[in-house]
């Protein structure tokens, strides 16, 4: 446990020792904000369907931010290790393949949990500002948040598998975004129409993202992405572990 | 405290280590030595637990590497080659967390981490940005990091590569000190160095160990008391003269006459069996001739490396050129 939480501590420092998590702070609240302020000037054109925190979470914007993040955040962790060499005194050390691999996820997990975390400002500035609740309900956050840190974890797992593959930072983050991409736009399958039965619509619309948040920032908590986000981002950890193993039994 | 038993490892086709057996006694210094590609570094991994074996046994200080690694390697502190460290951390931080990843108490971290600081000269430096380092403060880094957990045994890959002959000599008397405290192997591909710091010497070459011994029992083997020639300089009346005396003598295969020095002659002459030189002594002092220099080329670790390396590869061609249908 304690060289778990050694690990962890390096991770999360050695990101923000460097400009990339204060870049990606930046970039991430540039976009948002932008986002934000879009929401709310909407309701000044009158009364809308929908809650700020529900067109918060779903416009182009905050979908582009939440995908690129992905293969910023992670490119780095085994890539870097790979490429100066640092994996050999990491692992000469007397730790677990598996606590490091553990250690990286649960680093770059943090990262992006403070990075979305400081997008709530927003919401309470709004309160500050109008004395008016930006949801419907708590639930709304609740919900937004947490699909929003699930997706988070198996996107996440997904870049720390590409990450292990290469030494070489660019094609990892190449390779995350593609493959966060295709989960991500499984969603749109359904609009194939005749050529998908109705079972195979019912499941990509279920897997869909924009789906998904939509439910959640109503305050809507489905089991079944949960479940599946889960499961997948076990899944991912544990190929990463397998890969990370094996590259050194390879020599 | 180091068993190393019939240890392979391939990379693909080609073969790294094949079949090594060495043991290290506790409190030794043993140097590695060999040409680049030998198979030191590939040794050195197995041995720390980085890369898995083909075949062979591995035991540190009683634990199997493979089987009980952690334990194992919590025994080792170990310097890579080319000391990768992580450029954005600062000295003191990158040894606290080293320390800590290898297991030294909480309490105890601060302490340990000084203890190595000062060991290898680094207080100085403490607050500095790894990334800003020279190459040796790197490598003391690096030192200070194999140090910091007070393992049992140092494994230290090319310690002294890159280094000035100022700090390569700093890094050699910090080994020699650490001697007292820890059992030491370390590679290198500079014999003095070797010769300087170990007290027993392996030498590899294309993953076989072709010889081992101390640095004196090494040269010793590799052709005798005097291999080169002896030269003689001293004044005579007629070096003609002399050289047909000196031929005279008993011991004596050839002797040739160098350039004069000035006014004294130079004689080189190659010794047919024994020791010629009391007999050359005798015969200056019958003859009246002003000695000035009476000396044998004692042979350098140098010419016995490249000979042994040397029939080995040979015979490992030779072997191979056998092998093929």
């Amino acid at each position: 446990m304690r060289v778990l939480w050694t690990l962890w501590k390096r991770e999360v420092a050695a990101a923000f020792h460097t400009p990339m998590a204060w870049l990606m702070l930046v970039f991430l609240l540039l976009v948002t904000g932008f986002n934000f302020y879009a929401g709310v000037s909407v309701l000044n054109h009158g009364p809308t369907e929908v809650t700020v925190v529900e067109s918060f979470f779903n416009t182009v914007f905050f979908w582009f931010a939440f995908l690129l993040l992905f293969p910023l955040l992670t490119m780095r962790v085994f890539s870097e290790e790979y490429r100066s060499g640092t994996v050999e005194p990491l692992m000469t050390a007397p730790v677990r393949d598996a606590q490091v691999v553990v250690a990286k996820f649960l680093g770059v997990l943090f990262l992006y949990g403070v990075l979305w975390l400081s997008t709530g400002l927003y919401f309470l500035i709004f309160w500050f500002q109008t004395r008016l609740h930006a949801a419907g309900a708590v639930g709304a956050y609740v919900g937004a948040y947490l699909l929003l840190m699930l997706m988070g974890m198996f996107y996440l797992s997904l870049g720390c598998l590409c990450s292990s593959l290469t030494r070489h930072q660019i094609s990892a983050a190449v390779m995350t975004f593609c493959l966060v991409c295709l989960f991500f736009f499984t969603g749109l399958l359904s609009f194939l129409g005749g050529y998908v039965g109705t079972f195979m619509r019912g499941v990509t619309m279920t897997l869909s993202p924009i789906d998904q948040m939509t439910q959640f920032s109503r305050g809507i908590i489905d089991s079944r992405p949960v479940v599946w986000y889960l499961v997948m981002t076990a899944t991912c950890l544990f190929l990463t572990l397998q890969v990370f193993q094996a590259r050194r039994w390879r020599g | 405290m180091i068993v190393v038993h019939g240890l392979t490892k391939s990379y693909g086709s080609t073969h790294a280590v094949r079949n090594l057996s060495f043991t290290v006694e506790k409190g030794e210094v043993v140097g590695f030595l060999g040409p680049n590609g030998a198979g030191k570094s590939t040794t050195m991994r197995i041995l720390c637990g980085y890369l898995p074996a083909d075949s062979g046994e591995v035991s540190i200080a009683g634990f199997d590497i493979f089987s009980e690694s952690l334990k194992a390697r919590s025994r080792i502190g170990y310097l890579p080659e080319n000391v990768p460290l992580y450029p954005e951390m600062r000295v003191s931080e990158y040894l606290c967390y080293r320390a800590s990843l290898k297991g030294v108490r909480s309490r105890r971290v601060p302490e340990k981490v000084l203890d190595s600081l000062d060991l290898c000269g680094l207080r100085h430096v403490e607050g500095q940005l790894i990334g800003t380092l020279s190459k040796g403060y790197r490598q003391r880094v690096g030192l200070a990091d194999a140090l910091v957990n007070e393992p049992d045994i140092l494994i230290l890959d090319e310690p002294t590569i890159g280094l000035d002959p100022n700090q390569i000599r700093e890094v050699r008397t910090l080994i020699r000190r650490l001697a007292s405290r820890h059992t030491i192997l370390l590679s290198s591909h500079i014999l003095s160095e070797v010769e300087m710091t170990c007290s027993r010497v392996l030498i590899l070459n294309r993953g076989r160990i072709v010889a081992t011994g101390t640095p004196a029992e090494l040269r010793e083997r590799s052709g005798g008391q005097i291999s080169g020639a002896i030269r003689l300089e001293a004044r005579v009346p007629d070096a003609a003269a002399a050289l047909a005396q000196i031929r005279e003598l008993e011991d004596v295969s050839t002797v040739s006459l160098s350039p004069a020095n000035g006014d004294w002659s130079v004689f080189e002459i190659i010794p047919s069996e024994g020791d010629p030189r009391p007999g050359i002594f005798d015969e200056a002092v019958r003859q009246g001739w002003r000695l000035r220099e009476l000396s044998a080329r004692e042979t350098p670790l140098e010419e016995v490396f490249a000979s042994l390396i040397g029939t080995a590869t040979e015979a490992d061609s030779r072997l191979e050129m056998e092998e093929r249908p």
